[in-house]
């Protein structure tokens, strides 16, 4: 009891306040909402089937993406190649990619007249379909795999190199390292994967029904969107917003219980390199080769597509793109210092107190139209809200990568704090000197990684823009949907391949210098 | 912390600078498509405000939510394209004042007597197709149904989140009434896939992955006047297609009525009739048939035109989405 008070006691000002705006912003704009509608209002059958839907979706787009990042998480690990870092970072594109940007790639190599379908015919196979459930599946795998993978990679980077040393000289076999070494590595990182992307995909809206193939691929989301735009029905707006969060805290409890810290205790920071006896033989790299060679094909291909189609046209790019594209990268990299700023004391607080988690989760959670539309309420009495209209852009960037940012540290630091807690406490290192000297260096890897993840995310947002936009003031996302609205289809395309270089080179940049700030 | 605050200031004050000179402002609330370069927004700024003596400024984004949301403190003065199956909604707020134009003389195929809402262009809904993929597209609705499943792929909008969905909804109604569910189930196994919009629909279809797309008589003239292609075309059906027209209004708690009155006055000008056609690829709303662009006077145009009044396209929303959600969920 005595423990816990203090624990209490000495969370820091800034977490506190971290998870407080972030509960303002979710919860807070959706009771902006739900008052302003007068109350919730009840739910219809068809909500109930989308619902079901939404459910089951994103729970069968995590299980699939998680085991399927696993092999391709563990070739990465064990295998050592030209451009593998280059591959690494490759492999992250489709994450940060507008949706409907990543849909037509898809399409371009899964579609009817696809790449894919293009090889079967010749050899007498019936073409594959993309659309329906699956085609929604094999979307959110596309997104997410690489999220997987990425999260189970950062795992098995933080074993330390010891233990595979150990491991060899106890003549372990690569059976033995998998119970001894891995499983439980993937214990305590495989929940969390498995939540982050089932939140995602829980608020899928374009992607389902895109590729959907109908009414019966209708997601929460979509139904909200009906609510407000055809019934202006805001309180069973609210009454779904409110079944979205409760969907998603359920789901975040679920998987707390089932984290463990995977605790190996210090190594010496040397890394971890492969060591042949436990890569297994020929067999083992075969597999492994076939699983880094199947993801990248997977990955890839789609976007090599769109970058191929839409290059030939970035020189004939309408005047209009390079101002939105300007105010893209701004936002882009001030969002990524605001979720740096929410993310990092948030997850130094989340790997003791619930709490701390759960409000860095929240964001995710959100139907970001009740959340713009909420924001717009409450700022309304103030203000003009289409003068915060990038603000309100930048925030909401901000928030929604927060919960990635979150994920991605806490294992990272619960390692830390369990590695290096007493050792500091000895040396009363506290504050600022213990974030400057010990923290912010031993979490630069995951650091790098989240701004990376942050800024390429907040640059292939819609979002919020389409709310509070003036019509002068435009993103490279909306410029692109409006080139697209305009009939200038291969103008869009265009702008998507700017859009997928920019993104990639700051995911990439960033995510570098977090190796490089690395003392390891 | 300090310098990005105050790089926010900067960027949401040059978003405001815009409007800090002394002529009286009116505020137009519009569409993300019409406000862009590329939209017939930039031109109609610039054509009014040499007349008026006033700054006009676009707001872009869901028109009709964002003027609910505000209610009678909205800054709007007027707003800009308002589709017929929310004027139903917006008519009973009781926030939009009449418009005073004369709509004796409009250039379209259904006779307009609204008070409040004033078209100021129209299309009608039609499936186009590229003449050279597709060989046998269909001549009829009708043909249209029976053709087998597998005789092409059409893609279409949600009628949940686009205006061209809910339009195809009060189509297939108009034409089938009770048999309208019939018609779905007929329809659906041609269906490749539902698009939440209209500009995801027509991307499936320029990529060549649909061969038939939910788009509007007017869309093929696009093509052959900004890209010299005219192997789009759409498909006439004797049926009849479905009358679409794009609405504005004025608001009644506008700060400057007069300069919202003018520009009412201003949408039926042969200045800004002149310039829809190939601003937004539509039929201006009072134009004689003569002045338009010889591309358009040379569209293939269906005999017949349909449109349900705001009412009974309002009564028949809900049972329409529910026949159409039982027909796909087969």
């Amino acid at each position: 009891m005595a423990t816990r008070l203090l624990q209490i006691r000495g969370t820091p000002i800034w977490a506190v306040l971290a998870g407080a705006a972030l509960a303002a912003l979710v919860l807070g704009t959706l009771a902006a909402v739900a008052l302003r509608a007068g109350g919730l209002t009840g739910l219809r059958e068809t909500d109930l089937a989308a619902i079901r839907f939404t459910l089951w979706q994103a729970a069968a787009s995590a299980l699939i993406s998680c085991a399927l990042a696993v092999p391709v998480a563990r070739a990465l690990h064990r295998r050592r190649f030209a451009g593998r870092g280059l591959l690494i970072s490759l492999l992250g594109a489709p994450f940060i990619l507008p949706v409907i940007v990543a849909v037509f790639g898809l399409i371009a190599v899964f579609g009817r007249r696809g790449l894919v379908n293009a090889a079967l015919a010749p050899l007498g196979i019936d073409p594959i379909s993309i659309y329906g459930a699956q085609g929604v599946i094999v979307a959110h795998v596309f997104f997410n795999l690489p999220l997987a993978t990425r999260m189970i990679l950062h795992g098995w980077e933080a074993i330390p190199a010891e233990r595979f040393r150990l491991a060899a000289t106890l003549g372990f076999g690569p059976a033995e390292v998998t119970r001894h070494l891995e499983r439980p590595m993937l214990r305590s990182v495989l929940p969390g994967a498995f939540l982050a992307i089932f939140l995602v995909c829980l608020t899928s809206f374009a992607v389902a029904l895109t590729l959907g193939g109908g009414p019966r691929a209708t997601t929460v989301e979509l139904a909200i969107y009906q609510a407000f735009r055809f019934d202006f029905d805001m309180g069973r707006a609210a009454s779904l917003a409110l079944v979205q969060v409760a969907i998603s805290v359920a789901a975040l409890l679920i998987a707390a219980r089932a984290t463990l810290p995977s605790s190996f205790g210090a190594g010496h920071d040397r890394r971890a390199a492969p060591i042949p006896q436990l890569s297994g033989g020929i067999g083992r790299a075969l597999f492994d080769a076939l699983a880094i060679g199947l993801a990248s094909a997977f990955l890839l291909f789609p976007i090599g597509t769109v970058f191929a189609r839409g290059l030939p046209a970035v020189a004939n790019l309408p005047e209009m793109v390079w101002p939105a594209t300007l105010t893209s990268l701004v936002i882009a990299l001030l969002s990524t210092v605001v979720t740096l700023a929410i993310a990092l004391p948030l997850a130094l607080v989340a790997t003791r107190q619930r709490w701390a988690e759960i409000a860095a989760m929240l964001p995710m959670t959100a139907s970001s139209l009740v959340m713009g539309t909420g924001a717009f309420l409450i700022a309304r009495p103030f203000v003009n809200p289409t003068s915060l209209a990038l603000p309100m852009v930048l925030l909401s960037n901000a928030a929604l990568s927060v919960p990635f940012a979150t994920r991605i540290l806490m294992p990272e630091i619960r390692t830390l704090q369990a590695d290096y807690d007493r050792l500091a406490a000895s040396l009363g290192l506290r504050g600022i000197a213990r974030l400057r000297l010990l923290t912010v260096p031993r979490l630069a890897r995951p650091l790098g990684f989240s701004a990376g993840l942050t800024a390429a995310f907040s640059m292939g947002d819609l979002g919020v823009i389409t709310l509070f936009s003036d019509g002068q003031t435009r993103t490279l996302p909306l410029a692109l949907f409006q080139l697209m609205g305009s009939y200038r289809m291969d103008q869009a395309a265009g702008a998507a391949s700017l859009l997928l270089i920019l993104t990639f080179a700051l995911f990439w940049a960033l995510d570098r210098a977090g190796h490089h700030a690395d003392p390891r | 912390m300090k310098t990005h605050l105050m790089l926010a200031g900067a960027l949401s004050l040059i978003a405001t600078m815009a409007a800090a000179e002394d002529k009286p402002v009116l505020t137009v609330y519009a569409p993300d498509y019409f406000t862009s370069e590329w939209g017939p927004g930039p031109a109609i700024e610039k054509g009014f405000e040499a007349t008026c003596d006033c700054d006009l400024k676009f707001v872009a984004g869901d028109v009709l939510p964002r003027i609910l949301l505000e209610g009678d403190k909205t800054s709007a003065d007027v707003a800009i394209g308002l589709n017929t199956d929310v004027t139903a909604k917006a008519r009973a707020t009781g926030l939009f004042a009449p418009h005073n134009e004369d709509t004796s003389d409009l250039t379209m195929p259904v006779k307009w007597d609204d008070p409040i809402f004033l078209p100021f262009d129209w299309s009608e809904l039609a499936f186009v197709y590229d003449k050279t993929k597709l060989k046998n597209p269909p001549t009829s609705f009708q043909d249209l149904l029976d053709a087998p499943d597998d005789a092409y792929k059409i893609v279409i909008e949600d009628p949940r989140s686009s205006v061209a969905g809910l339009s195809l909804l009060l189509w297939v109604k108009d034409i089938y009434g009770d048999k309208a569910e019939e018609a779905w189930t007929k329809i659906a196994p041609k269906v490749l896939t539902v698009t939440p919009g209209w500009s995801e629909a027509y991307g499936m279809f320029t990529d060549g992955e649909a061969d038939m797309v939910l788009s509007y008589v007017t869309s093929p003239a696009y093509h052959i006047m900004a890209e010299e292609d005219d192997s789009k075309a759409a498909a006439i059906f004797p049926e009849g297609h479905y009358f679409t027209p794009e609405l504005v209004a004025q608001l009644k708690t506008s700060k400057h009525p007069e300069l919202a009155q003018k520009f009412m006055d201003y949408v039926l000008s042969p200045d800004f009739q002149g310039m829809i056609a190939t601003a937004n690829w539509s039929f201006p709303a009072k134009l004689p048939h003569d002045q338009l662009p010889e591309v358009f006077q040379k569209l293939p145009m269906p005999d017949k035109t349909l449109y349900l009044g705001e009412a009974e396209a309002e009564k028949l929303r809900g049972p329409a989405l529910e026949e159409w959600q039982r027909a796909f969920s087969r």
